[in-house]
């Protein structure tokens, strides 16, 4: 409406003031007012933000997990903490705290050689999270790095397939039982063993992906203006496949937790002087016989429970929200 | 047919030979102590040089593969150097197989008898409280690590139930917790996938013409949907059955399984590099097996899959 109301008032003015020479000058190109035409209210961010937000369930677990990182890093800094590595002394009969039920003085009890549980599940939760934040942030990267090639060159398709094909076959828990078998333990065996594995699921999803976008026709159009492929990868596909990237991280982050509680099962996981949810459950597990020291298997486990199943959810929250589909 | 079955097999020896050879290389890298046993303690850094040299561990690497190749075809897979000692690790695995086998039947039995009808019912119900519940379900079980509810199963419910909490051969009772336990993500995963095929399949436009002709709801479900659904089910129900024949270690070692599974962390852990590679061996040749099963039932079901046009990535 708003470009033509110039036209209409000087067609009216031209019956009254029959013509004039305003007529005659050359029509100027308005960018603005050329853009408006084209602009619609859409942001693809923002529709899915509301979407996300409809979900009330994900949205509190996301606060949720959100408190709950905070609270792994402020805990060692509140009043009244204990180590999570120091040996603990009765003061009366000069004895260690072992097992000693949960009370005031200790939250959620003692294990068995006299160590502060509560302090020890809040390290452990700290240390499951960063091995699960690490996993899932460098499988990205390979991941991203491999299916873009894969995915883009056509000359690189095939020998990628073929090595996928070898690489898949293989199964998962012997090439995680195997490096961590290999290299020593720690927190960077333990990342590395489950990178090796993840990535390759990581790499066909994102491939599959750019299969269906690379022939779109803007990456078509960008291609034949000469465009370098390295260019098309990060600024057409990208942005596309944020969604689905942060999606498949959300999800491999509890899978990277329970990953590392069944390589610390398995005796490849971490020392025993490092707490991580899964050593915590090990502990646990070995009291498992007498139901008074339940209580040393069953906090770590709900933990571990409640931080695996927010993700999931938040993730698959997340994949419904930023589908397209389900956008008003 | 017959063609693609030959070019898939060919492929999958290859790729099994490549597996095979890689694992070999990598289990080269690990400590000496794999091969040396409880004898390392007895013996001399000298004498330790002789007994591995004498296995042939000294050779090139190029040389022992080629042994153990020559050997592997001969029915030899090298014999257990710490878990017991001095026996064929073929044996071992013998063995150990049968416990696998019984309990992986019998799982992969018990979830399909419970996960595709369950994932039936949510498709049939979506958004009830059957499918609430479902989902509910499947998202712990794939959400929580196994570990977490394989403990409390063994915990409470052996306790509630009265059932005994390890296996025991002879005690028919003692099978129903580790199946049962075996069942369970099994049962999530084919609920899911019958859940949302199903729900695709619902969508669909010859449905509707279906229900608009007056096809009675129990018609559509049986031979349009169910039938359509179970197609992208049928790919991967071969390496499923195949895979819980390998056991599962937490279960069986949680048990106390005499099973493969339990095997593979026992000989980690004691480190007898001959049993592990043994075991992967095994592992991934069914896994290989599986897919080309799976594949071959997937032309089978599906009519309009022609073989051999276009292998694409699964």
């Amino acid at each position: 409406m708003g470009l033509f109301t110039k036209e209409i008032q000087n067609i009216s003015e031209k019956s009254n003031n029959q013509l004039n020479d305003h007529l005659f000058e050359f029509a100027t190109v308005d960018d603005a007012k050329a853009e408006e035409t084209a602009y619609s209210n859409y942001s693809y961010w923002r529709s899915t933000f509301r979407s996300f937000r409809k979900n009330k369930i994900a949205v509190f677990l996301l606060i949720f997990v959100i408190g709950l990182i905070l609270f792994t890093f402020i805990q060692p800094y509140l009043p009244d903490q204990k180590s999570p590595t120091q040996i603990y002394i009765n003061a009366e009969t000069g004895m260690q705290d072992r097992n000693v039920a949960p009370n005031d003085e200790y939250i959620f009890g003692t294990n068995s050689i006299g160590q502060d549980l509560w302090s020890r599940i809040w390290e452990g939760t700290r240390t499951s999270l960063f091995i699960g934040f690490a996993v899932a942030i460098i499988e990205v990267i390979i991941g991203f790095s491999v299916g873009a090639l894969w995915g883009y060159s056509r000359k690189l398709e095939m020998p990628i397939t073929q090595l996928y094909n070898i690489v898949d076959n293989i199964p998962t828990t012997i090439v995680l039982i195997l490096m961590a078998y290999i290299l020593r333990p720690g927190i960077s065996t333990i990342i590395i063993a489950m990178c090796i594995t993840g990535w390759v699921e990581m790499a066909r999803f994102l491939r599959n992906q750019i299969v269906i976008l690379r022939d779109r026709e803007y990456n078509l159009a960008s291609k034949t203006l000469g465009t370098p492929g390295y260019k098309i990868i990060i600024k057409n596909l990208l942005p596309y496949l944020i969604s689905v990237i942060m999606l498949r991280m959300s999800l491999a982050v509890p899978a990277a937790i329970g990953a590392e509680v069944f390589l610390t099962y398995i005796g490849l996981g971490l020392p025993v002087s490092e707490p991580s949810l899964g050593n915590l459950i090990n502990e646990g597990r070995v009291l498992m016989m007498s139901p008074d020291l339940r209580y040393q298997l069953i906090f770590p486990s709900i933990v571990l429970s409640v931080i695996t199943i927010a993700f999931y959810i938040i993730g698959n929250a997340f994949a419904d929200a930023a589908d397209p589909k389900n956008h008003v | 047919m017959i063609k693609y079955i030959a070019k898939r097999l060919g492929q999958s020896i290859l790729t099994l030979f490549i597996i095979v050879t890689i694992v070999f290389s990598l289990l080269r890298l690990m400590p000496d102590e794999g091969y040396l046993g409880a004898a390392a303690e007895k013996m001399s850094l000298e004498q330790q040089e002789v007994y591995l040299t004498n296995l042939g561990l000294r050779d090139p690497l190029l040389i022992q593969l080629k042994n153990f190749y020559i050997g592997l075809f001969q029915g030899d897979l090298g014999k257990s150097v710490t878990y017991r000692t001095d026996v064929p690790v073929l044996d071992i695995i013998q063995d150990k197989m049968m416990y696998s086998i019984v309990f992986g039947l019998g799982a992969v039995a018990l979830s399909l008898l419970v996960g595709v009808p369950l994932g039936i019912f949510m498709a049939q119900f979506k958004g009830r409280w059957l499918d609430r519940l479902g989902t509910g379900y499947i998202v712990f079980v794939v959400a929580v690590p196994a570990m977490v509810y394989f403990l409390m199963i063994q915990m409470y419910i052996s306790d509630w139930f009265n059932l005994p909490m390890l296996f025991d051969e002879y005690n028919p009772k003692s099978f129903i917790l580790p199946l049962f336990c075996l069942a369970l993500g099994p049962i999530a995963s084919y609920a899911m996938w019958m859940r949302r095929y199903m729900v695709d399949e619902l969508n669909k436009d010859y449905i509707k013409l279906a229900r608009a002709k007056g096809v009675t709801e129990r018609t559509i479900m049986f031979s349009h949907v169910m039938r359509n659904a179970f197609i992208p089910m049928a790919q991967y129900l071969p390496a499923t059955i195949l895979f819980t024949i390998t056991g599962s270690i937490y279960i069986e070692s949680l048990f106390s399984i005499p099973g493969m599974g339990g095997l593979l962390v026992d000989a980690i852990q004691r480190q007898d590099n001959n049993v592990v590679q043994g075991l992967v061996l095994v592992f991934s040749s069914l896994g290989i097996i599986g897919l080309i099963l799976g594949d071959i039932l997937m032309a089978i079901v599906d009519p309009r899959i022609k073989l051999g046009k276009g292998d694409s990535v699964r």
